[in-house]
């Protein structure tokens, strides 16, 4: 261990506890609980119904949708504050058919600390969603087809995250996946839309295919689809269980990898910027995304006992996806390019939490960042809408023409750089505390250090990047003069309202969790039906909280230093191209390059030869027998001709030929007759007389 | 044999029996028409006079009134209204003589084997008591009522079927005709 | 006299009947043959007859029924054949082959 290893050991304290899931919960039915299919099958009625009535008046799309998030987020809400006060713990399966094997299909919901919060985050942020898109996408084309997409979005959303099997979960993963399909390329009018549409369908589809296989391994072994049978089984320990556990956690984490676009599955997730800002905010920051940390979540249990080998490659992901990202954003220029990469490099956060075995930290991330990332979309959104570019070259000065959007905007990037007392801050916190504490696979090594200290370190590095860009970002969009054409001005109400709402919530979301003082979300999040155990601290850890808070705090006054002057010239903004590193993180590390090419390989080479296979290994081999079927015709054809035919005809002709024979006896002469006859008497009475 | 041949009944019958042999390879032998028909006269005549030999008398009359009397006479017009060949002509048999011999020499040669294998030593009397006419009526219009006058029914239909086939035919206009008129 | 010689000469005739029934080519010789057999059966009724000597003379009996009846047949025969000969011009009786198959 180096110095900076003890310098983090001094800063980390020791005190704290192992608590856990498993714990008894107030309410176990009731109307809320035992309606809770209500938020799952409304907004698919909503989806329909605008189709049809959309038709008619656009209008009716928003209508429909908001009136649906809305009872949503009622019913969501209800259910949170429940799980606040009393606590829930519910599960409802209903069989639909049978899958044969002893396997059913079972469609129903769970509703516990895990579900509850899901429910409650994405009620409001998409209730906030819907608001923000009546005034953002008034006007646009296919509007009513936008609110059915997305209100599919949310059931199928809402489906997953209810999922008490791993079949209505891959379900619900799936349907999200359309729904993200069908809302990036809405103007699918320009080919470079339609394409990211498809990049992420197809990126999705890749990770997919772990997720089934997982799910698969994992059901198998147990006997059931069922969530809560295969974590009762892990926590026994099970002979079957333990022998693919780690493959098929492992597996899982793959379709976790293209949900939450960790490297090197993340490259759908900037190209998804083409869909309009709404759908970035609500699907790629706040709640689609998070599905892959929801199913690590969701499958704690498991990671945390039988799979906990499976976990060091998790964190490595996770710290890698943070990382490297997190580079990336330093060098665009799209405002919601910028945005999209550090939601990928906080989700890389929240994986390495639950990789180390964070429960808590990773989801109560997912939580704070919903709300600050969903508000920095929705403000850059607002101004992308009064600009009309996406290009943060075409703004400057945005503060003085919108102030509500600047205001909250910076609400919102403070919280993101993790400065108290915003929500941020406490998330990454306890993110950062919980990488310290980490369990079990802190034994493994990472260039000679441990693991847990290795990330702790790289992501205390990230804290730093994530500021920097963020300070870059406002200062370069809102600062300076106005480099663009237009006459912006700030946004309707229907826009800048969810933007007050979600600043709000950015700055008193972290205050749900403070260990020592007011662990809410702990205790909240450990409202499960399977028990596991994770690391509680104590107290704040003082050390760890400065060390990210220096992070931050130094991101913000380099990024201060090199563009608060807002860069104004070219050659100011092009400070950081550091030749070498520059076109690396440009190029995005030439990932997209590279999965170019494997496509062009499948497309060229490896198309032609198995087209060269196709037509002269197999269609010969068909070919071939067709052609035995061809000459046994003919064989058999010859046969029925000069055999069977002849065996026929020569039948007919016996039977004329012998007709013709007798027929000489009928010569129409009666005297033949006669003599035949007397001949014939004399030859019967001759032999019954004298013989017989 | 030598007792047979003794016996002048016997002569007599064996003449007889030549006669009728002779005359009966010339009816179907012959080339004349008018030939055969009369030899068929021989055969009849004989056979009348052996029949009186078989001491029935009224058989034999009946045989000669009949027979040669009308039906030959018959026959005899026959062959005139069918003009049929009466001198000479080339055959008056067909193809299948050869069939008809062994046919004909089979039927004898049963008919013969039968009878003297069956009759071969029975003795009969010939000329002796003659069966009277009176026993005959007394037979056919006692004990054979019914057949004789079937056989009357027989003759009847045969003179109606006669004359109807011998009839000229006419066109149904000129039926018409004829019963108008 | 014996009866077998009645018998024998009645099967000679009847056997040449046979014979020209069916050799003759022309339809009134071929009623002549048939005469021929009608008259040997007739020598054999009354041969036997002589033999039995019944009360009823069954055997002449019947001979006086077939004379009678051989006599109706040769008129309706005739008549035929004459008809025959009208509508085809021929006694010939390899020309009536009108049921030749």
């Amino acid at each position: 261990m180096g110095s900076l290893t003890r310098l983090g050991m001094f800063l980390a304290e020791e005190g704290g506890e192992h608590g856990g899931g498993g714990v008894e919960a107030g309410i176990t039915s009731g109307w809320a609980v035992e309606n809770v299919w209500l938020i799952l099958v409304l907004p698919f009625v909503a989806a329909l119904l605008i189709v049809f009535l959309g038709k008619a008046n656009e209008k009716w799309g928003h209508r429909l949708a908001i009136a649906m998030m809305g009872y949503v987020f009622f019913h969501g809400t209800w259910l949170w504050i429940l799980t606040m006060t009393d606590g829930v713990l519910y599960e409802a399966s209903y069989v639909i058919g049978d899958l044969g094997s002893g396997f059913a299909f079972e469609l129903g919901w769970v509703v516990d600390g895990l579900s509850s919060m899901m429910f409650f985050v994405v009620g409001t942020v998409a209730l906030l969603v819907y608001i923000y898109a009546v005034g953002y996408m008034k006007g646009e084309i296919r509007y009513a087809g936008f609110f059915s997409a997305i209100s599919l979005f949310a059931g199928a959303m809402l489906v997953l995250v209810a999922a008490p099997n791993l079949v209505q979960l891959i379900i619900g993963w799936e349907l999200v996946g359309v729904a993200s399909y069908l809302l990036i390329g809405h103007y699918w009018e320009e080919k470079e839309n339609s394409s990211a549409g498809m990049k992420a369908f197809y990126v999705n589809k890749v990770a997919d295919v772990g997720l089934i296989l997982g799910a698969i391994m994992l059901s198998a072994s147990v006997g059931t689809f069922n969530i809560t049978g295969i974590l009762d089984a892990a926590e026994e320990g099970a002979g079957e269980l333990s022998s693919v556990a780690v493959v098929g956690a492992l597996l899982l984490f793959f379709g976790a990898m293209g949900k939450s676009a960790q490297f090197p599955l993340h490259v759908w997730l900037p190209d998804a910027m083409a869909g309009p800002t709404p759908v970035s905010a609500l699907m790629h920051a706040a709640t689609m995304v998070t599905a892959g940390v929801y199913l690590l979540g969701r499958m704690f249990p498991l990671y945390e006992g039988l799979a906990a080998d499976a976990r060091p490659w998790i964190m490595l992901i996770g710290g890698l996806t943070l990382f490297l990202t997190g580079l990336i954003a330093l060098v665009q220029w799209d405002l919601k390019k910028i945005l999209a990469y550090s939601t990928l490099s906080q989700l890389g956060y929240m994986v390495l939490a639950m990789g180390a075995g964070a429960y808590t930290a990773g989801l109560f991330h997912l939580f704070t960042h919903a709300f600050f990332k969903a508000l920095l979309f929705l403000g850059a959104g607002s101004v992308i809408h009064a600009v009309h570019s996406n290009d943060m070259r075409d703004m400057g000065g945005m503060r003085k023409p919108m102030p509500i959007t600047y205001w909250t905007f910076v609400i919102g990037s403070l919280a993101l750089a993790g400065i108290p007392p915003l929500a941020g801050f406490f998330s990454k916190d306890e993110i950062l505390a919980g990488l310290t504490h980490a369990e079990g696979p802190s034994t493994a090594m990472v260039l000679g250090i441990g693991i847990d200290t290795f990330f702790f370190w790289t992501a205390v590095f990230g804290a730093a990047i994530t500021a920097f860009y963020m300070t870059r970002a406002v200062f370069l969009t809102f600062h300076g003069e106005y480099k663009g054409h237009g006459h912006p001005h700030e946004s309707p109400a229907s826009m800048s309202a969810p933007l007050v709402v979600l600043g709000v919530f950015s700055v008193g979301a972290g205050f749900l969790n403070v260990p020592g003082v007011f662990t809410g979300m702990t205790k909240w999040l450990e409202i499960r039906a399977n028990e596991f155990y994770e690391f509680h601290p104590e107290s704040l850890d003082l050390g760890v909280a400065l060390t990210g808070l220096t992070a931050g705090v130094v991101g913000i006054a380099i990024g201060w230093w090199l563009f608060a002057r807002d860069a104004d010239t070219q050659a100011e903004r092009d400070r950081l191209h550091i030749p070498g590193l520059y076109p690396l993180l440009e190029n995005k590390y030439y990932l997209d390059d590279f999965y170019l090419a494997i496509v062009a390989f499948i497309k060229g080479p490896l198309a032609r030869f198995i087209d060269w296979f196709n037509g002269h290994v197999i269609d010969a081999v068909i070919n071939g027998a067709g052609l035995v079927g061809v000459w046994l015709g003919r064989a058999v054809y010859g046969v029925d001709q000069k055999g069977i035919d002849a065996a026929v005809n020569g039948l007919a002709g016996a039977a004329g030929a012998s007709g013709a024979v007798f027929r000489r006896a009928q010569t129409g002469r009666v005297q033949q007759y006669a003599a035949a006859f007397i001949l014939g008497v004399v030859v019967l009475v001759i032999s019954f007389v004298f013989v017989l | 044999m030598a007792d047979w041949i003794s016996l002048p009944v016997n002569w007599v019958f064996l003449v007889l029996a030549l006669v009728i042999a002779f005359a009966g390879v010339k009816v179907v032998t012959s080339r004349n028409l008018i030939h055969a028909a009369l030899s068929l006269v021989g055969v009849l005549a004989s056979t009348a006079a052996l029949f009186l030999l078989l001491s029935a008398e009224f058989v034999a009359w009946v045989l000669v009134l009949v027979y040669v009397g009308a039906v030959l006479v018959l026959f005899l017009f026959g062959i005139m209204i069918t003009r049929a060949p009466m001198g000479r002509e080339v055959s008056l048999d067909n193809e299948r003589r050869g069939l008809a011999a062994i046919t004909a020499l089979a039927t004898f040669a049963l008919l013969a084997g039968t009878s003297w294998v069956a009759f071969g030593d029975v003795e009969i009397e010939g000329v002796g008591d003659p069966i009277t006419t009176g026993d005959l009526a007394d037979s056919l219009l006692g004990r054979y009522l019914i057949p004789f006058e079937i056989v009357s029914f027989v003759l009847l239909a045969a003179l109606i079927g006669g004359i109807a086939l011998a009839r000229k035919d006419r066109s149904p206009a000129e039926e018409a005709e004829r019963t108008d008129a | 006299m014996t009866l077998v010689q009645f018998l024998l000469l009645s099967s000679l005739l009847f056997s040449l009947g046979v014979y020209g029934l069916l050799a003759r080519r022309n339809a009134v010789m071929i009623l002549l043959s048939v005469e021929l057999m009608l008259n040997a059966v007739n020598l054999n009724l009354v041969a036997f007859e002589a033999w039995i000597r019944d009360a009823f003379a069954t055997g002449n009996v019947f001979a006086i029924f077939m004379i009678t009846v051989a006599a109706a047949e040769v008129g309706i025969g005739l008549a035929i054949v004459i008809l025959i000969f009208r509508n085809r011009a021929t006694a010939n009786v390899d020309d009536f082959e009108l049921m030749r198959g």
